[in-house]
């Protein structure tokens, strides 16, 4: 028989296995935040005390539950709250099943539908999304989140209790969005999901080592979402993240420098993300109900399956964009089409389009857009015009690594 | 008349061209031919009713394998239309086998 681990090992790894779906109801129950906060903290101290003494309850959950719910009351009234919280806690509490048979699987799940919507809501500033998601449905601390958005925790703390008395204050209710906003709430869900994993992926400025890496805390939330609400779009977005992430084993060198895919050595790429990556992205077109998540999975799958990108089927990544355009215009869609374009018939046929882009002026900016066209350049055997477009680049990217890239082509262009 | 179509389990076929398959989809969305498509959630729950009790559990996850590959349910006036839908479903994936079955009671 296996020797039963000691109880307050069996308290942490509740911690760590409940606590998000404890707080996700103790939030409903309570009716806010910072005390549903205080209640799970406290829950867990009186577990801790409790069960060494009078054994593990027959169902962990609901005692934390109902735990922190009395300690969140009585809170309340220690501290003389405002007394319309109290009614509403008193009034949720009169409508709250408690009995542990109540609180069943269907209940919880719904609770922590309601904290993603609630964490994600359109009322709040995109940074304050980011960071209530993290802290709220992914359980990291402020330090946690100050540190991966390398900014001062001083600054975190603010960001998270604006967005907190926001909610408050703008009284949000605590729920799931009804059918008729459901589709534009998800939406905005999707986007701080695929945020949080954009900023694990690149870093904007400076190094690129030494933050954590939100990309698994992307992953935790995407599944989270597909799981609970198992909409076209949601379950592209996991697909199109297992994908990106199949692939970070071979996407930078010792030094952290960029590889670009070209160069990168596909035997490191994760197999088993490429499978489930590409699964989801079938399923999310099979429902016929997709947008761009799901295009852009679709995308990652057919350079996936390709065993060298001259072998990748270009043609069919044209297509597959040229859709996405359809969803919405976007420069940065063009760009990554005239690539495709370039691939597919050759890099005078890319440059064309990137010229009429460049020269439409919305991404004279932006660095990728001139290191596409020095690159093509460079294949076409013009390298003045190359270098002129790589120095370009440089002039605009930020990022260390990315500038290392530049300027070795550069020098080798130049030499 | 409403079909339900399926692939053979083993075989774990992905479509020639997924832009394609997407447009043909999204066309049959609009036709008001695609019910409903996309597979299975990776959570399945479980009812069972021992003694008159019910009770019911989420998980565990189902494993890639285990999970019924795409399926889709379409709504068609003749059985003609449905197996015309499925064979041009079928050549978007190339050679292989897709079942076709009419489900009783709904019109």
């Amino acid at each position: 028989m296996e020797v039963e681990k000691p109880i307050d090992e069996q308290v942490a790894e509740l911690y760590r296995t409940e606590s998000r779906r404890v707080l996700a109801t103790l939030v409903r129950l309570l009716g806010d935040f910072d005390l549903a906060e205080e209640a799970l903290q406290e829950a867990f101290r009186a577990a801790l005390e409790q069960w060494p003494r009078e054994g593990m309850p027959r169902n962990p959950r609901a005692w934390l539950v109902s735990t922190g719910r009395f300690k969140g009351i009585d809170d309340v009234r220690r501290r003389g709250r405002h007394e319309a919280l109290l009614a509403a806690v008193a009034q949720e509490t009169r409508e709250a099943t408690l009995d542990p048979e109540g609180l069943d699987d269907e209940t919880l799940q719904d609770d922590q539908l309601r904290l993603i919507f609630t964490c994600c809501h359109p009322v709040l500033p995109q940074d304050g999304r980011i960071a209530l998601a993290l802290r709220e449905v992914c359980g990291l601390t402020t330090e946690e989140i100050a540190r991966a958005f390398l900014v001062p925790p001083a600054t975190m703390t603010k960001r998270i209790a604006r967005a907190k008395d926001r909610i408050r204050k703008e009284r949000i209710p605590y729920e799931v969005p009804s059918r008729s906003e459901l589709a534009n709430r998800l939406a905005a869900v999707l986007q701080v999901v695929y945020l949080v994993y954009n900023e694990g992926f690149v870093t904007t400025a400076g190094q690129a080592l030494s933050r954590r890496d939100l990309a698994e805390d992307a992953l935790y939330l995407g599944r989270l979402i597909a799981d609970l609400l198992p909409d076209p779009e949601a379950i592209g977005l996991l697909g199109l993240m297992l994908l990106h992430e199949s692939r970070r084993p071979a996407r930078a060198d010792a030094r952290g420098d960029v590889i670009p895919l070209e160069d990168q050595d596909r035997s490191l790429w994760n197999h088993e993300f490429i499978e489930e990556g590409i699964s989801l992205a079938h399923r999310a077109l099979l429902s016929g109900r997709f947008g761009s998540y799901t295009l852009q999975a679709a995308i990652a799958a057919v350079h996936a399956v390709a065993p060298s990108v001259a072998a990748t089927d270009w043609g069919q990544i044209v297509r597959l964009y040229d859709m996405l355009l359809e969803t919405g215009p976007s420069p940065v869609v063009e760009l990554n089409r005239a690539i495709a374009v370039a691939m597919r018939d050759g890099p005078s046929a890319g440059l064309a389009l990137i010229d009429a882009l460049l020269e439409n002026g919305e991404l004279a900016d932006y660095h990728p857009a001139h290191a596409v066209r020095a690159d093509l350049n460079r294949r076409l055997g013009r390298n003045d015009e190359a270098a002129a477009s790589y120095r370009r680049a440089l002039t605009l990217a930020r990022q260390e690594p990315e500038r290392r890239f530049l300027k070795k082509r550069l020098a080798e262009i130049s030499g | 008349m409403q079909f339900f179509i399926y692939g053979s389990p083993s075989e774990k076929q992905q479509p020639k061209d997924p832009a394609e398959l997407g447009k043909f989809m999204e066309e049959s969305v609009k036709k008001g031919i695609l019910i409903t498509g996309g597979g299975l959630n990776r959570k399945e729950t479980r009812i069972v009713l021992a003694e008159g009790k019910v009770s019911f559990t989420d998980g565990p996850f189902l494993e890639g394998k285990e999970l019924i590959p795409g399926f889709t349910v379409i709504q068609v006036d003749t059985k003609e239309k449905a197996i015309e839908w499925v064979t041009n479903l079928r050549r978007l994936y190339g050679d292989g086998e897709t079942k076709l079955v009419q489900i009783f009671g709904a019109s």
